[in-house]
């Protein structure tokens, strides 16, 4: 095959195309202007203009959530691509695949303290999966591959590309190459048959086994495996922060979510369990508490494509290696040809009969008497309006806990936020993302007043670029998280946390970003208010909820302390707890 | 130095800009101390070998392995049994050499079978190589001198027997 010539920039739009690549979020600057060039006219992607780099990070990773495909993200040298540091750690932490294309000074004066030189792969490098600097025009095309390659297969993550200015502008002939040569990459995808085996032996033998579930069952698209190994063995289910959705709320076997902020069922359901089977989950200090005192009783079957997680935290008794869909889907068939031959599941009744009056008697809930208005009201009628289709985006603090615990999810891919680094400013722009990569489903971002501040400014890129969503302040004046710790941990001292819910004034805000601003400040508003919100679908909509300030975040497991310490509700709070080890959110 | 944890592991990567920082990186993320690190080129183009001597317990070693072993660069990671490996490091001393001091020091080097490589009116340079004890010991008798500079390499190390663990990543990784 003979190649045909064209720059390095043109090169690096072709290969992208041809990775499939129909949108770009990005800022272009001095050393990426030759990218720009051939956007005018030579390439079909569509470039998205942002209004901030960590705008267009977190965009391409709501994109990537919806989607399931590479985001990409594109930044100019030095401070654009700093302020890609903050989505690329994100993406890290929640092993959501993006592709991060920066600019860099030229190549002769890298090094050389240039203007707008940062030494980008540097300083990326712990919060990436991998990066490159490109040196060579020729090197362009089978970098984007590699970079692809990286990004979506074995853990996903962000990969970023450093091109520098001389390297996009030189020519070069163009050549695909269809197979990627990474000596030292070789994720294991295809789980053990032995390990399967004995991992279903285990499942037959426990009597009150729990299915652990992670974001990986998402990242695999292992949803149906899921299902089917969960209904085949009436295994009851928890659904991590990132797991919400990847099996239905609405089912039977559904426990939720565990952890800090999960329910009691959930919780208490692992550290009375005789078997965790965890499926892409990565015992994070969030769901285990006090790693010690976690699910004493438990021995543990975990499944990871990340062979690094396993027995991290928490030894396995059955390791198996591999992506979640091969795995699960082995489970699920090992256990089908077992209980064939056995007549059926063994009895677990008694397992389930418990976990039945758990959830009846600790059902997630809230004060409903003192005639406030209650954030996790507006969550309930965001979600009783919507759809099953519809995308709830979060950004970080109470308002994403009650967004998990009060929105029902049915399907995968419906439910976004920052889990692993919990980085507000993630809602809006990811909102954003998630729109253009499903722009048939309604897009609903809920997030704190706090976190809105951070991107607000992606809703102007919302109106120019005409993609509509709903963002729904959940307006408690403070930064709400901070605050309930400072409440239960350090004797109500409110310290750096008040912010005025009436500055900015979010529904002028919202106009003069081009968009529907409405306001909620009594609990007879919401419904009419959101089915408003809903019925505009040419623009965007924020709608400013003046909610209870005082409101917590409950059930509560401190950290550092024993999910066995789970406080149900601020009726058995003790006011000495310790504020614990770990940092908040 | 605490003996029971020092770990010597060898790890081969491909010769790429930056795979040192990187592996580097994630011991000093962790805030593990590197004893030794010594690379070079390997019998094979495009591919290194770094030595790696680290002072970590047995548990905290596993997960750095693990997410050494999750770089892209990263082609093979082997931890070297003590027993069973091939350790040697490579010393240049000057040492104060004046007056009768000559003569023991070039006996001392005798007794040792190391070679003198440099000779001022004051000073003797002294090449040795071989195991970090021998080099250690070496050390210790001629500190007494006085040492006016000393460099060493850091150790490089090859598992006993016949077989390396290049031809067998390898062959995995065409087979994979
Ligand atoms: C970028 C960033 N800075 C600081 C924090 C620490 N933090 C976690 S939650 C939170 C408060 C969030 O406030 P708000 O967005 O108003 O949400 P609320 O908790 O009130 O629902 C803060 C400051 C963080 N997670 N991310």
């Amino acid at each position: 095959m003979t190649g045909s010539k064209m720059s390095g920039a043109d090169a690096l739009l072709k290969a992208l195309e041809q990775e499939g690549v129909d949108t770009v979020f990005g800022i272009p600057g001095g050393a990426s202007m030759p990218i720009y060039d051939p956007l005018v006219d030579r390439s079909p992607i569509r470039h998205i203009l942002c209004r901030h780099e960590q705008g267009a990070g977190h965009a391409a990773e709501g994109y990537a959530w919806a989607t399931g495909k590479v985001g990409v993200c594109m930044a100019t040298s030095g401070p654009g691509a700093t302020n890609l540091v903050t989505p690329l750690a994100d993406a890290k932490m929640d092993s959501v695949p993006i592709v991060a294309i920066t600019g860099q000074v030229p190549t002769p004066v890298v090094g050389n303290d240039a203007f707008q030189e940062a030494d980008i792969t540097g300083i990326t490098m712990p919060v990436t999966k991998h990066n490159f600097l490109v040196k060579d025009p020729a090197d362009i095309v089978a970098t984007v591959r590699e970079a692809f390659h990286i990004a979506s297969t074995g853990r996903p993550g962000p990969v970023l590309i450093d091109l520098p200015k001389d390297v996009l502008l030189a020519d070069t002939t163009y050549r695909w190459h269809d197979n990627v040569t990474l000596p030292g990459y070789k994720p294991t995808t295809k789980g053990n048959q032995r390990q399967v085996v004995e991992a279903v032996k285990m499942i037959l033998r426990a009597k009150k086994p729990v299915l652990y579930v992670g974001g990986g069952v998402i990242k695999a698209d292992a949803h149906q495996e899921l299902f089917d190994l969960a209904t085949t063995g009436q295994l009851p289910v928890v659904t991590t922060l990132m797991a919400r959705g990847v099996f239905p709320d609405s089912n039977e076997l559904c426990l939720g979510m565990p952890g800090m902020h999960g329910n009691y069922t959930a919780v208490t359901a692992m550290q009375k369990s005789d078997l965790l089977v965890a499926l892409g989950a990565r015992f994070d200090d969030r769901v285990t508490g006090k790693l010690a005192a976690f699910a004493p009783h438990a021995k543990v079957i975990h499944v990871d494509i990340d062979p690094a997680e396993i027995g991290k935290n928490r030894v396995a008794d059955v390791p198996i290696v591999g992506d979640c869909k091969d795995v699960i889907g082995k489970l699920a068939a090992e256990l089908h040809k077992r209980q064939d031959e056995a007549g059926g599941p063994p009895d677990r009744s008694a397992w389930l009969g418990q976990l039945r009056g758990w959830q009846d008697e600790y059902p997630y809930r809230y004060p409903t008497d003192d005639g406030k208005l209650k954030p996790q009201y507006c969550v309930e009628r965001l979600r009783a309006l919507a759809d099953d289709d519809t995308i709830c985006v979060s950004g970080v603090g109470q308002h994403q806990m009650y967004a998990s615990q009060y929105w029902r999810f049915e399907h995968p891919r419906k439910w976004i936020n920052s889990g692993g680094l919990g980085t507000m400013g993630f809602a809006v722009p990811a909102a954003m993302g998630a729109k253009v990569g499903r722009p048939e489903a309604r897009v609903v971002a809920i997030d704190g007043d706090g976190c809105f501040q951070m991107t607000a400014q992606e809703l102007a890129t919302s109106a120019t670029e005409q993609i509509p969503f709903v963002t729904a302040i959940l307006n408690n004046g403070y930064l709400g998280m901070v605050r309930q710790w400072q409440e239960l941990f350090f004797d109500e001292r409110y310290s750096g946390v008040w912010l005025d819910p009436n500055v900015p004034d979010y529904v002028k805000l919202a106009e003069a970003y081009g968009a529907v601003g409405l306001r909620v400040e009594s609990t007879d508003e919401v419904d009419t208010v959101i089915e408003k919100a809903y019925s505009i679908t040419d623009r965007s909509v924020v709608i400013d909820f003046r909610v209870d300030p005082g409101e917590m975040v409950f059930p509560m497991v401190p950290s550092g302390a024993s999910n066995d310490d789970i406080i149900v509700g601020p009726e058995s709070i003790q006011s000495t707890t310790d504020p614990g080890e770990a940092p908040i959110a | 130095m605490n003996g029971a944890t020092l770990h010597t592991i060898s790890v081969l990567v491909e010769d790429r800009p930056g795979v040192l920082t990187r592996v580097a990186g994630l011991f000093a993320a962790r805030g593990y101390n590197i004893d030794s690190l010594a690379v070079g080129p390997t019998e094979a183009a495009g591919i290194s070998r770094m030595t790696i001597v680290v002072n970590v317990d047995e548990s905290p070693l596993e997960q750095v392995t693990k997410q050494l072993n999750k770089l892209i660069n990263v082609i093979k990671i082997l931890e070297h049994d003590p027993g069973t490996a091939v350790e040697r490091e490579l010393m240049l001393v000057k040492v104060r050499a004046e007056g009768d001091a000559r003569a023991r020091i070039m006996e001392l080097a005798d007794v040792f079978r190391v070679s003198i490589v440099d000779v001022t009116a004051s000073t003797l340079t002294v090449e040795a190589s071989g195991k970090p004890e021998k080099l250690e010991a070496l050390r210790e008798l001629l500190s007494e001198f006085g040492i006016v500079e000393l460099s060493r390499t850091g150790r490089i190390a090859l598992a006993r027997g016949e077989r390396g663990i290049r031809e067998r990543v390898l062959k995995a990784a065409k087979a994979g």
